[in-house]
């Protein structure tokens, strides 16, 4: 079972403190080569959501059998196995979304967060607990993908959600930026993911040191500002 | 009675480890190979369904009454058609005759590589359409050569080619404007659509000096 105060820290860990992407830095090659839009960066998240979730899922099921001398190639195993297990079951069954997500899921391979969780966490945990770990760092690597190539996608091209209509063909991109805007080359290149990534991680510390210090302001009133709004 | 508890040697460990290991491969890999027969129909179902949805862009309903699919020669690799080894060529019948052909052609200097073509040509060696299969070139620049990625949807830069043929476009023009010739491009990324009219027109060519042998009614064939 999972205590509400466990899948708490193990949901803000994801989500924020342990943010694959802005605190860990890991997995930079699929993250800069596809977040050229926003779509395609939803779409690897969400390809890895499913295959961290699962290898979290059987790592921590079956962490009491691998000898802990050769657990790194167990879990290579393990990793690479699901993996083309569902890239084989996406290709048969989903054929369609398999034509647009069919090249991120081999790239998920060589991302090692998926490695990375199941060493530091699904190897030590119990199941359940190992699947919410796998499923909240996927999110909090999806809304920081989706943010990425969002931004890219706007400042390179002016357009959101382009290619959209391969996913869900009812929907049109929106173009958000005059028509006759020229685009921005260096925002869909790598050098410009890697410039927004920078900015990125520059945001999140400076959202958390605001907090900090506004914690430490609010420790010496001995008063929080929220209890003392909360009357009015 | 119980077993002794004693303390493996390092040797014990050693193949304890491996066996464990091995174990595990040995699991993995059946788990492999079952998923892998158990997803290979549809798979291959898909794909076809895929390849022939393609073709279907190309190549006009109304020229064909068979499965061009299952009607393929083999083209040997080419140079005009940039091809470095043997791909199949799907034909087109109405009534037993050839009607159009749908072969592959590579354009091997793209922006970003090699773009991957599939073209549809009528027996009187009119270009009834290209798409582009497979490519690399940079989002949002080069890639408006893919009709879904295109921003002009009313006419899609790929569908100038719809009705070309050697015949009605002189050599010389067989290049984009900014170059002295008839074919639209996008400012700013002109190396990929010189890349395509290059590959199409010498694909037009081969199509051309190859004619007798695609088009002819292979003997022995049923109708």
């Amino acid at each position: 079972m999972i205590s509400r105060e466990e899948f708490r820290q193990i949901r803000d860990n994801g989500l924020w403190q342990q943010n694959t992407s802005l605190v860990q830095i890991l997995g930079l090659c699929p993250l800069l080569a596809v977040t050229t839009n926003l779509v395609n960066g939803v779409m690897l998240s969400l390809a890895t959501i499913i295959v961290m979730a699962i290898a979290n899922l059987a790592v921590a099921v079956l962490r009491n059998l691998i000898p802990h001398e050769v657990r790194i190639p167990v879990f290579i195993l393990i990793v690479a196995a699901l993996v083309t297990v569902v890239d084989l079951i996406f290709n048969a069954r989903f054929h369609e979304l398999y034509r647009v997500l069919g090249i991120f899921i081999p790239l998920i391979v060589t991302n090692c967060i998926v490695l990375a969780r199941v060493e530091a966490f699904a190897n030590k945990n119990p199941p359940l607990q190992a699947l919410v770990d796998g499923v909240f760092m996927g999110v909090g690597m999806l809304w920081t993908l989706a943010l990425l190539g969002g931004l890219r996608e706007l400042i390179g091209g002016g357009t959101l959600f382009a290619g959209i209509d391969m996913v869900f063909p009812a929907l049109h991109p929106l173009q958000l930026l005059p028509a006759d805007y020229p685009g921005f080359l260096l925002a869909i290149l790598p050098p410009g993911a890697f410039i927004l990534l920078g900015c990125l991680i520059a945001w999140k510390n400076w959202v958390e040191a605001r907090a900090a210090e506004r914690k430490q302001r609010t420790g010496s009133h001995r008063v929080p500002p929220v209890a003392a709004a909360g009357g009015a | 009675m119980t077993l002794p508890l004693r303390t493996p040697t390092a040797a014990g460990m050693a193949v304890r480890t491996a066996i464990i290991l091995l174990i595990f491969v040995v699991a993995f890999t059946s788990l492999l190979a079952a998923a892998y027969l158990w997803t290979r129909p549809a798979i291959e179902a898909a794909a076809a369904a895929e390849k022939m949805k393609l073709v279907s862009e190309v190549l006009p309903r109304e020229l064909y009454d068979n499965d061009p699919l299952q009607d393929s020669v083999r083209l040997a690799a080419s140079m005009a058609l940039g091809l470095d080894e043997a791909s199949p060529a799907y034909r087109a019948r109405r009534g037993g005759k050839v009607s159009a052909l749908v072969l592959e052609a590579v354009a091997p200097d793209g922006y970003a590589g090699k773009i991957r073509l599939l073209l549809a040509v009528a027996a009187d060696g009119t270009l009834l359409g290209v798409r582009v299969t497979q490519h690399k070139e940079t989002p949002g620049l080069g890639d408006y050569i893919e009709p879904r990625k295109d921003k002009n949807k009313e006419r899609p830069w790929i569908r100038q080619f719809d009705g070309l043929s050697l015949a009605a476009v002189s050599d010389r023009e067989w290049r984009v404007k900014k170059d002295n010739g008839r074919f639209d491009s996008v400012a700013g990324a002109t190396i990929t659509p010189r890349a395509v009219i290059k590959a199409v027109h010498k694909a037009l060519q081969y199509v051309a000096d190859n004619r007798e042998q695609l088009f002819a009614v292979s003997p022995g064939e049923p109708r």
